[in-house]
């Protein structure tokens, strides 16, 4: 969970502050949802060890940084192969052979692989806490300072964003992959090999969520079991943004750091998580296909 | 005679579509009304609009004599009215049997299970899935599917059938069997609306027939009047595998 | 329903249950039969929203915990004898649980079934905040609770058999509700949403029966439970993992099937039991769990009854 904000004081200059941090907190939330609106929308498939997918960002993150002293941002390159790797195992485990089975199945079974990872993580780290310290000089506006890790992260986010809607747009395999989204039937009978393409789209799917993992582990401290929280986050997100759609994620995390900035001045930390959620559920009832809501396969 | 189903004045868009456009036309009791029109002409739309699945944007929907417009499906089936899908929507894990027990239950009269499943019976035997109670739906072939789709209807007692193009994808056989059961259930009182494509089979069934072309009525009538009529034969030249079964069906009629 | 065989199965395991730990008065037997009571009615319960009407409800665990909670509470904080405290909860989270399901099964099924996620952590917060129920601190009963029911070691076989008995009622309502219109509407929901509503199924309406259905004796359940613990504390009640497994075991044994989903918790409860015991597995219970569940999903999806009815079709007459 994020710690509440370095500054204390309910001054509407203070609030503005807060919020602004949590817009730069809400881009890296909105990086750590583009892998799960990208999954969800490419094949319908909810991928449930999301959250722990992006732990596993964090972790190698540790691993590397304060285990083998490389810098803290250098861990991107090594989770972005490693994460790429482990989502394409992950759709030949639990996604393959749910693909065009009601959404509900694939939700069983990455629900199923999500509790075996999460099993073998508590069984060997327990919940102890991790942290990796990453010290940036800072913006200071007057009494206000922007830490330089969130200004650093949020820009990462951003280029890491961008990238992925270049690849999406202006490569040949991320047209494959929107066309698989738009109509997978028809992109089969075009020639286009769906599975290899839909495999590819979860390796993406997963980087994408260890490399949020990377970002977030230089903000905040965490435990095996912080999945969870950036998880729910990650739905939304999703449902603000649209499903499949990763401009629309990056808005929706923007959004939803904004509220958070918003709202935790006021409000004990541990209703944060409860509050979102309840948004989630209120946005869905009201908007069954999410806010901004393009046609599925709008990617 | 009474109107078992009036219209009046029915619009619907989505989007950029205009898909039904002022539609006014009423229904008499007991009879059979054929509905057609080229692809895309709202037929459908029609159907999710007179049982709830989508409102109308404005209008009234009258079925027997209480206002229905926009209520919610389950609730327009509890008035008595069933329909068939044009792509059938069977309940896949469960018998023939169950299928129209479903229908039976929660159709106009809302029976207990045990009177249910005799109704459900009957309604089986009448689209001739007696031989096939016990199995399962997913089973069937596509006539049985859609002979499935048609005995669940029945068997939820309807005042009023919509049937959508229920003689898709058979053989002439099978058709033949079909329009047999078609006017059978008439003959049990039921007034039937139905959306068809093969022209010799619907010319022949209906009473009359409304026309529909982009959303609006094009033409209202018997089927020989609709038949000959210039607009109508117009409309479907752009098919003209079709303007020359009208044309057949209109010598066939008259 | 007394004609069918099948009730006769149920009263048979119900006396097994009851005959099994009181001849010999075994009180390590009755422990575990305790245990297995419990997966049992969670599953048989969740299965009504799962097997039938085809809903995933991850959070099922909501209703045992804020049964729990409502009992020991009016026990402890207002001297209410076991009996009414547990029908109250079983009343009180039944009600909160129709009108809050009015809301939430608006949402389609994957949407439900993610929302139920987070109605745990909505209720657990809550309940942690909660002053009158003790915060994140808890409730404790004080010991002379026990002594209308005859003593603590008396009242520890009162609670066994008042247990088995929800069991049982949780096997005959899962029974019943599969054999009446009622059920049949569940399932007609579980297979095609859209078609059933447009047959007549009222969907809102049964959907939120269904849901407020089981969430009664899972909520007594709840109530017996931390009873007999003499104390509630929110990590205890609402343990997402307890909520997990009595959904591996539904799946485990047969979704859908009363005898499958009561057959896979009881069998899942002794594994489990076997698991803890062993210095080497104890850590990875839940790795067991989800090994299990995804070979379920993956290659036998209608779970343990799923293989039964199709190597011994006949048995499925008999069997629900």
């Amino acid at each position: 969970m994020p710690p509440v904000p370095t500054l204390k004081t309910k001054h509407m200059l203070g609030i503005i502050a807060s919020i602004i941090d949590g817009v730069l907190v809400g881009l890296v939330y909105g990086l750590s949802a583009m892998g799960l609106t990208l999954i969800w929308g490419v094949m319908d498939v909810i991928n449930l060890t999301h959250g722990t997918m992006i732990v596993g960002g964090m972790f190698a993150l540790y691993f590397l940084a304060n285990g083998l002293g490389v810098p803290p941002y250098l861990a991107l390159p090594p989770v972005l192969i490693g994460g790429f790797l482990a989502g394409v195992l992950l759709y030949w485990v639990a996604v393959h052979r749910m693909v065009g089975r009601p959404p509900l199945m694939s939700l069983l079974s990455t629900f199923a692989v999500n509790l075996v990872l999460i099993g073998i993580g508590t069984g060997v780290w327990g919940t102890a806490l991790f942290n990796v310290a990453v010290s940036l000089p800072g913006v200071s506006i007057g009494r206000y300072t922007f830490p330089g890790a969130h200004i650093l992260a949020a820009v990462l986010a951003a280029v890491i964003a961008a990238a992925l809607y270049l690849f999406l747009h202006s490569t040949r395999l991320g047209k494959a992959v929107r066309a698989v989204a738009n109509n997978r039937e028809a992109a089969e009978l075009v020639g286009i090999p769906t599975t290899r393409v839909l495999a590819v789209s979860v390796g993406c799917g997963v980087a994408l969520a260890g490399l949020s993992g990377v970002l977030i582990g230089t903000l905040f401290p965490f435990t095996v079991l912080s999945g969870d929280g950036y998880q729910l986050k990650g739905f939304v997100v999703t449902v603000l943004g649209g499903f499949g759609n990763p401009v629309g994620a990056l808005l929706g995390g923007v959004a939803l750091g904004l509220l958070e900035g918003a709202v935790t001045p006021f409000v004990p930390v541990s209703w944060t998580l409860v509050i979102e959620f309840a948004l989630f559920v209120l946005v869905l009832i009201a908007f069954p296909a999410g806010i901004f809501a393009s046609r599925r396969g709008a990617l | 005679m009474t109107a078992i189903l009036e219209l009046d004045h029915v619009s619907k868009r989505f989007g950029g579509l205009q898909a039904v456009n002022d539609l006014t036309f009423a229904m008499h009791e007991g009879e059979i009304l054929g509905l057609i029109g080229p692809n895309g002409a709202g037929k459908s739309t029609l159907f999710n609009l007179l049982n709830g699945v989508f409102a109308p944007d404005s209008g009234r929907i009258v079925f027997g004599g209480i206002d229905i417009t926009g209520q919610a499906p389950y609730l327009v089936a509890r008035h008595g009215l069933a329909r068939t899908h044009q792509i059938v929507q069977p309940l896949t894990n469960m018998t023939v049997l169950e299928n129209c027990t479903v229908g039976a239950c929660f159709g106009r009269d809302n029976l207990p299970l045990a009177r249910a499943h005799d109704v459900a019976r009957e309604a089986a035997a009448i689209a001739g899935l007696d031989d096939r109670l016990e199995m399962l739906a997913l089973h069937l072939t596509i006539a049985g599917k859609k002979r499935l789709e048609l005995a669940r209807a029945l068997a939820a007692q309807p005042k009023l059938l919509l049937l959508d193009e229920v003689l898709a994808g058979l053989n002439p056989t099978e058709i033949e069997h079909m329009i047999g059961v078609i006017r059978r259930i008439r003959e049990r009182g039921v007034s039937i609306l139905i959306i068809e494509h093969l022209m010799q089979a619907i010319m022949n069934l209906s009473d009359r027939i409304v026309v529909l072309v982009s959303g609006e009525k094009l033409a209202e009538g018997l089927p020989a009047e609709v038949a000959q009529n210039s607009a109508v034969i117009e409309a479907y030249l752009g098919d003209p595998k079709l303007a020359a079964e009208l044309e057949g069906s209109a010598q066939h009629v008259s | 329903m007394l004609r069918r065989p099948f009730f006769w199965i149920i009263a048979l395991v119900i006396a097994a249950f009851v005959a099994a730990p009181a001849i010999g008065d075994d009180v390590d037997l009755r422990e575990s039969l305790a245990l297995a009571t419990v997966y049992i009615t969670l599953a048989s319960n969740l299965n009504l929203m799962l097997g039938y009407a085809g809903y995933i409800n991850f959070g099922s665990i909501v209703f045992f915990g804020l049964g729990g909670y409502i009992c020991v509470w009016l026990v402890d904080a207002h001297g209410w004898s076991l009996a009414p405290s547990l029908f109250a909860a079983g009343i009180g989270v039944s009600a909160l649980a129709f009108i809050f399901g009015l809301g939430i099964l608006r949402l389609r099924g994957p949407f439900f079934a993610l929302s139920t996620i987070g109605v745990v952590e909505g209720v657990q917060a809550f309940v942690q905040n909660f002053g009158p129920w003790g915060g994140s601190s808890g409730i404790y009963i004080s010991p002379e609770v026990f002594q209308p029911l005859g003593g603590a070691a008396r009242a520890l076989w009162v609670i066994y058999f008042a247990l088995v008995a929800t069991m049982g009622l949780s096997l005959y309502l899962s029974y019943a509700i599969k054999i009446s219109k009622f059920g049949l509407g569940l399932l007609a929901i579980g297979q095609n949403e859209d078609a059933a509503a447009i047959l007549g199924v009222p969907t809102p309406r049964y959907k939120a029966w269904a849901y407020s259905a089981s969430a009664f004796l899972p909520a007594i359940t709840g109530g017996l439970y931390f009873f007999k613990s003499a104390f509630i504390q929110p990590s205890d009640a609402f343990d997402l993992s307890l909520s997990t497994e009595a959904l591996v075991v539904a799946m485990l044994g047969g979704q859908g099937t009363v005898t499958g989903v009561a057959l896979g918790a009881y069998l899942y409860e002794e594994l489990r039991g076997y698991l803890l015991t062993s210095e080497m597995f104890s850590h990875f219970q839940l790795v067991i769990a989800g090994v299990l569940l995804l070979v379920i999903v993956l290659f036998f999806p209608g779970g343990l009854m799923g293989f039964i009815y199709s190597r011994f079709p006949r048995t499925q007459k008999v069997l629900e």
